[in-house]
């Protein structure tokens, strides 16, 4: 189900917490997780977690699928949901709208022709509106596929971002 | 990023130079001398804890309590494991400082937990870090990596008796884990729903061990305040408002960024460093402490210090020192608006005024922004949130409800207009 | 103790209570729905916020430590205000849907909504919509609309199930209670969610839509399935059984039921309910009426007595059967010169019997067994055999008891084990064995066995260490040792290590009335409350030395039995095969010659005697079906008919009261055998061994025809466990279709690898259709690529 190399780090988390308290590593065993699948999955319904993805990693971890399943949805940068190739998350919070986030998701709308919260049809990009990120001061902010943060993403930036996504 | 360098934290930083983080360039700034002062001396913990109760640091998540203090209710004589946790979940919306102490100066943080551990008598240590600044979680284990290398870390620290570890921890998206129960039961590989308290950490903490949680940066001033001391710390401030303090500044001005000053600075200097109002617009509103904060008139504003008990004393709360400005293009209806739909998004869900009531206020703004408000729809607003606010495990559905209160308070005729005529008062641009 | 005051009226209360405990104590009432005595608190409905003086906001009742001298206001203006202003927002998102609710007039939240709500709602944005859930065939999720997440459900499989099944997905006000994608909830005793549940969220699925709950009448009965003797109410309507809850009795089931106490229900509605006396001649079934049927007994049981003799005969009564039933049985085999009776039907070996110096049970009472400090389970597959006492060790192990376990198979019993011996079941006696040689090593004393075949392990020396550092410590045979053709020498076994540790010991009686059936005579060498009597053969002996006649009671061999196929042969070789039972089964219509339809426990008084020896008696909740009639009547009839003596009994308490007047239970329990010659050697290395378990599902005949349950997945097909080496080696693959082989039947069934498997362990269960063909429960057996 999940690559060596993946377990591995799994692995490693679990060498964070006492002995008995493997189900701490449960948020990250579920990010490796969705991280593998981002990386090598050919469709947007391969690049999220799913059933058999959570219970393998509730099971890996020694926890009951259903507390797994608990923690995929309360937070939200897990992707339950098919996701483009390249997910792009635009903080329109308060702080950042009074800075161009929500100009900056409207300009990511407009070029890459996707709403908010949709998946472009060639399966590339997944446009969606995210709280806060807590870097407020680099407005407008953006999360790339939920690692990379993207500051300052003016038009040009933004133009040049995707541009390098091609 | 702008940072503006005046304070104990950032003193000496050179957040231009891309090895401002490492180990190396801490030490030369004298990073380490505190543990390493702490522990050829053999310092007694209650003198550390002293210490650091001399400085009047108060804690810089928000709800400023004392940090000695908080440190003193740790059970001395406890059998077993006791943990020391850093609250670096930062996702109040306005407040972005503690991710630059983890990307320019996380060493002071690292130092600032292991004093904090010898302290207290724990023999490890985990700093919880926001999903969203993944990058900065990343760092942050190359750091404590450097440290382990270094000794800093591990069994027998510098060849003492003194053993710690820290880890890293990071959340995936869930504002909630910022509330201190919340973030242990996400360090547990839970849901992060807050715990109802009593037991409080100290004595019911991360896998029910006695356990002090702090915010970043208040860990990061301890190292200062052990080197210089802690009178020196308190000098930096004003008396009850010790030290300086780290202001997160965002919304309609100039240079937005972090700007670490005395307390007790008044805010129109601190206005004036971030480059003044945007386009020389007139500022209309300002939040002084992140988004729970209530919202606070441009004038009011004007006359007050940045400390915890003057903006205490004007209605407000210094809370993490997340300044949010607003200049007079915005809709306040608008606004709170989004705060709402904040909160009603990042509610745990267990509470049930909070579940319900952050929808219910949410939906009932929304509709008042989009021209659907209906009369007696304010007071529906302040019911429902007299319903909610106290009524809960933990203080977001206070923190829900104090923008509603503020904003339909100070900005009353904005929300009455929009009833009333089904379009806004004020030609709303967010920027 | 604390000094406190709630509402005015001054108590004392214990350090540690919450407030709602103490209100509790004073008789006042705090409106609830998260808090549950018996789960740990949550504090999230918010419904119990009452004033406190000096406190500055309202505090939760349920989670808020009382401190002395404090001041309670449960329904001050500020109190008042709090729980209406939660009962608002606990309504706002709630279908208006009452009418056609099942929860309807029974529901908390329609109850405290009359006390504490509006009777309109200044909520007018548009309700929350959540999908249904399947939780799979007894629990119903389909009105999730209605969950109001007080995460009861969540909390009782986590904390008392020891497996969380349920999770509350996502946050905010689109947290959803769900099972795990694609799954159902499968724990034993699941059904405890449907009374958990305060609204209409988790309902009956056999119960849903069938009636209202005002319509139903309430009436107490005893659970006739596991020896805990669970308390039921029992829910009646025009004479017929509609539902059943478990009636609080903190001492035995606490607020509980296991799912088979619960749902079994169906199974008295039956379609296979015998309604008429049917007797079959020319080879085929005919309905008759009573006169004719019973003299058609009377005349077999004369005519085999007279050609063949009365040990030709012989009585397989199930334990399952009421006290008196039992009773007057034992009474008509004795009276007509038939020696041969036994209610232990599943048991293979027949030396206990004529050891046995009292009823066979517990040792201890429920709570008492609950209270030790360490315990020793052997050969028990807890959470099957019985579900409640499972789950009350396992809290038990969460305040500190130390489980021990010697087991023919690493059950997953969702609790924290202390130490543990997993063994082949010819090991088992071995396995024991070691643990005693430990505790005499330990105690330093002398044993009276001869334990030099016994090689201490590891495991074995934590389990008697665990026993000998408590004088509160005990050590029980579960239905494994029990069928287990060594049984005698593990009782013996159990017995020294009792003497040598201190511990106490005995049985987890397999069925409802398995004490009572000792208790009441059934048992080939005891009568009447232990009266002497003349030795007759025991089940197993009966079964295998084929018998001329046979006298079932509620009896159904080919699933009730040690060996089904041994059962059912000799059933087919016999003159004549008596039953009296509630169903017509295939079985019996297959080899039986004359059915007398008699009530079961819902239909007429009676009594169980539990596994701690506790009397339980119950009266009929409903009129039986058809012509059956009490099984105690038909007997006495039977005893009248045959001109025996003392067959004048008018009602079920007379019965009792006459078995009664012969002495104390309590004095007549006794675990001790005579006596204790126990072989411990090692065993040989045979071939492969056969562990054969009763599905939780098939344990009696009531439950095996309650449909609900046989949809569940431990109603399954059974699979083929063996472990994963004995699995390389034979290359046999997950899934694989294997036949395995017992004398003269063999079955192709799915193969799987388990490593809670002992190398030369066949697990396949007995009693399953499936599997009934086969032949012993612990014999050695075959298994073959398919």
């Amino acid at each position: 189900m999940l690559s060596a190399e993946s377990l591995a780090k799994i692995d490693r988390e679990l060498a964070k917490y006492p002995a008995d308290q493997f189900r701490s590593a449960a948020m990250s065993a579920l990010r490796i997780a969705l991280t593998e699948r981002r990386d090598t999955g050919a469709t947007p319904a391969e690049r999220c977690l799913n059933a058999d993805v959570i219970e393998f990693v509730a099971n890996y971890i020694g926890i009951p699928p259903v507390a797994a399943y608990e923690v995929a949805t309360f937070y939200n940068m897990y992707d339950m949901k098919p996701v483009g190739k390249y997910k792009i998350t635009v903080c329109t919070n308060l702080p950042c709208a009074l800075q161009g986030g929500v100009n900056a998701a409207q300009y990511i709308s407009g070029k890459l022709g996707i709403a908010l919260g949709e998946t472009s049809a060639d399966g590339k990009y997944t446009l969606l509106e995210g709280e806060c990120m807590g870097a407020c001061g680099d407005a407008p902010v953006l999360l790339l596929n939920n690692h990379k943060m993207c500051s300052f993403m003016t038009p040009e930036a933004i133009d040049k971002k995707l541009a390098e996504l091609e | 990023m702008a940072v503006f360098v005046n304070g104990v934290i950032f003193e000496g930083v050179d957040t231009h130079a891309p090895d401002c983080w490492r180990i190396d360039a801490y030490m030369a700034r004298g990073g380490y001398q505190a543990l390493k002062k702490i522990l050829e001396a053999n310092m007694p913990q209650e003198d550390v804890i002293a210490e650091v109760k001399s400085s009047g640091l108060r804690g810089r998540g928000g709800a400023g309590f004392p940090t000695g203090l908080k440190w003193s209710f740790m059970p001395r004589s406890f059998p077993g494991d006791k943990y020391v946790v850093c609250n670096t979940d930062e996702g109040e919306p306005g407040t972005f400082k503690d991710r630059d102490i983890l990307l320019y100066n996380p060493h002071a943080l690292i130092e600032g937990m292991i004093i904090a551990g010898y302290a207290m008598g724990c023999k490890a240590g985990y700093n919880y870090i926001h999903g969203e600044i993944f990058e900065a979680y990343e760092l942050f284990e190359e750091a404590l990596d450097e440290a382990r290398k270094a000794g800093f870390l591990g069994e027998k620290i510098l060849g003492t008796d003194f053993s710690f570890d820290l880890f890293a921890h990071h959340g995936y998206g869930a504002y909630i884990c910022g509330e201190e129960t919340a973030l242990l039961e996400s360090l547990e590989g839970k849901k992060g729903q807050p715990r109802f308290k009593p037991p409080f950490p100290a004595s019911f903490g991360l896998y029910g061990k006695p356990t002090t949680i702090n915010n970043t940066e208040s860990f990061a001033s301890v190292p200062f305040i052990i080197r210089d001391g802690g009178q020196k710390f308190l000098e930096a401030g004003k008396p009850n408002n010790g030290g300086t303090k780290l202001f997160s500044i965002s919304g309609h001005v100039n240079r937005p960024g972090n700007y670490e000053i005395p307390l007790g600075t008044p805010f129109a200097t601190l206005l004036e460093m971030a480059g003044g109002m945007k386009d020389g617009k007139k500022l209309k509103a300002v939040i002084p402490g992140g988004s729970s904060a209530p919202v606070l008139p441009g004038d009011v504003m004007m006359g007050l210090t940045m400390d915890y008990d003057s903006i205490s004393k004007a209605g407000s709360m210094l809370g993490s020192g997340a300044v949010i400005v607003m200049n007079e293009d915005v809709c306040m209806v608008k606004a709170l608006e989004r705060l709402a739909y904040f909160y009603h998004e990042e509610s745990c869900g267990q509470c049930t005024p909070c579940r319900e009531g952050t929808g219910w206020l949410y939906k009932v703004i929304h509709r008042i922004a989009n021209g659907e408000g209906r009369p007696g729809d304010l007071e529906l607003l302040d019911s429902v949130g007299n319903n909610m606010a106290g009524r809960t495990i933990c203080a977001l559905a206070d923190a829900a409800v104090f923008p509603v209160r503020s904003f339909t308070k100070h900005f009353r005729n904005e929300f009455e207009y929009l009833i009333e005529h089904k379009k806004s008062l004020v030609d709303h641009k967010w920027c | 103790m604390l000094e406190i005051e709630i509402d005015g009226k001054k108590l004392t209360v214990n350090q540690g209570s919450t407030i709602i405990d103490a209100a509790h104590t004073a008789g006042t009432y705090i409106p609830h729905f998260c808090y549950h005595k018996k789960l740990s608190i949550a504090a999230n409905c918010r419904m119990c916020l009452v004033e406190v003086e000096k406190a500055p906001k309202p505090l939760p009742a349920c989670a808020t430590p009382v401190t002395d001298g404090m001041k309670v206001h449960t329904a001050s203006p500020l109190a008042k205000k709090a729980q209406q202003g939660v009962m608002e927002f606990l309504l706002i998102n709630h279908p208006l849907d009452c009418p056609i609710c099942d929860q309807g007039g029974e529901c908390q939240l329609q109850d405290l909504a009359v006390g504490y709500g509006n009777s309109g709602s200044r909520y007018q944005e548009e309700k929350r919509v959540v999908v249904g859930k399947d939780m799979g065939p007894l629990v119903s999720a389909e009105e999730m609309s209605r969950c109001i997440h007080c995460t009861r459900c969540v909390r009782f499989t986590d904390e008392i199930g020891g497996f969380q099944e349920i999770g509350m997905a996502n946050r905010s006000e689109f947290s959803e209670i769900m099972p795990y994608l694609g799954k159902t909830v499968n724990s034993e005793i699941s059904g405890n969610v449907i009374d958990l549940c305060p609204v209409g969220a988790l309902t009956s699925k056999p119960f849903r839509y069938s009636t209202r709950a005002w319509e139903l009448s309430r009436r107490k009965s005893v659970s006739p399935h596991d020896g805990l003797g669970a308390n039921l109410i029992v829910q009646v309507k025009q004479n017929e059984v509609m539902r059943v809850l478990p009636l609080e009795n903190e001492a035995i089931n606490e607020c509980w039921l296991a799912d088979r106490d619960r749902f079994s229900y169906e199974g008295l509605n039956s379609a296979e309910r015998l309604h008429k006396p049917m007797i079959k001649f020319d080879g085929k079934w005919h309905e008759t009426d009573w006169q004719t049927a019973l003299e058609y007994v009377v005349k077999g049981l004369n005519g085999v007595s007279a050609d063949h003799g009365k040990d030709a005969i012989g009585f397989l009564t199930s334990p399952h059967s009421t006290t008196e039933e039992l009773y007057l049985a034992q009474k008509l085999a004795r009276s007509f010169g038939v020696n041969n009776i036994d209610a232990a039907l599943r048991r293979s070996d027949s030396r206990v019997a004529a050891a046995q110096q009292g009823a066979l049970w517990l040792g201890a009472s429920i709570t008492e067994l609950a209270a030790a400090k360490s315990l020793l389970v052997v050969g028990s597959s807890q959470r099957q055999e019985q579900p409640l006492l499972a789950s009350r060790i396992r809290q038990s192990v969460k305040k500190g008891t130390q489980l021990n376990v010697i087991h023919v198979a690493d059950d997953e019993l969702f609790t924290t084990l202390h130490a543990k011996l997993i063994v082949s079941p010819a090991a088992l006696v071995n396995a024991l064995a070691q643990v005693l040689k430990a505790a005499v090593s330990i105690k330093g004393v002398e044993s009276t066995l001869d334990l030099s075949a016994a090689n201490v392990g590891e495991q074995a020396q934590a389990i008697a260490a665990s026993l000998c550092a408590t004088d509160n410590a005990a050590v029980i045979l579960g239905n494994v040792a029990q069928h287990h053709p060594a049984f005698s020498e593990l009782l013996a076994l159990a017995q020294e290590l009792s003497r040598v540790t201190g511990a106490r010991f005995g049985i987890t009686a397999e069925a409802a009335n398995s004490v009572g059936a000792d208790v009441a005579g059934a048992n080939p060498a005891r009568g009447p409350l232990g009266a002497s009597v003349t030795a007759g053969l025991s089940a197993a002996a009966m079964l295998a030395e084929p018998r001329k006649a046979y006298f079932l009671l509620n009896t159904e061999v080919e699933a009730d039995t040690y060996n089904g196929q041994q059962a059912v042969a000799a059933m087919k070789q016999a003159a004549t095969v008596i039953a009296l039972t509630a169903y017509k089964g295939a079985g019996l219509l297959d080899y039986a010659d004359v059915l007398l339809p008699v009530a079961p426990f819902s239909e007429t008084a009676g009594s169980f005697v539990n596994m701690e020896g506790k009397l339980q008696s119950f009266n009929g909740v409903v009129r039986p079906q058809g012509e059956a009639r009490p099984a105690w009547k038909v007997l006495r009839v039977l005893g009248n008919m045959l001109s025996l003596d003392g067959f004048e009994q008018n009602s079920a308490e007379d019965v009792r009261a006459e078995l009664l007047a012969k002495g104390d239970i309590a004095a007549k329990l006794n675990n001790a055998l005579a006596t204790t010659a126990a072989n411990v050697a090692a065993p040989a290395a045979a071939g492969l061994v056969r562990v054969g378990e009763v599905p939780l599902y098939h344990a009696d005949p009531i439950c095996r025809r309650a449909p609900s349950l046989q949809q569940t997945e431990a109603a399954a097909t059974p699979v083929v466990r063996v472990s994963p080496a004995d699995a390389a080696r034979l290359g046999l693959n997950d899934g694989d279709t294997v036949v395995v082989e017992q004398g003269s039947a063999s079955v192709s069934l799915q193969v799987r690898a388990d490593k809670a498997l002992a190398e030369g362990v066949v697990r396949v269960a007995a009693a399953h259709p499936a599997t009934q063909a086969l032949a012993g429960m612990f014999e050695p057996i075959q298994i073959k690529r398919g």
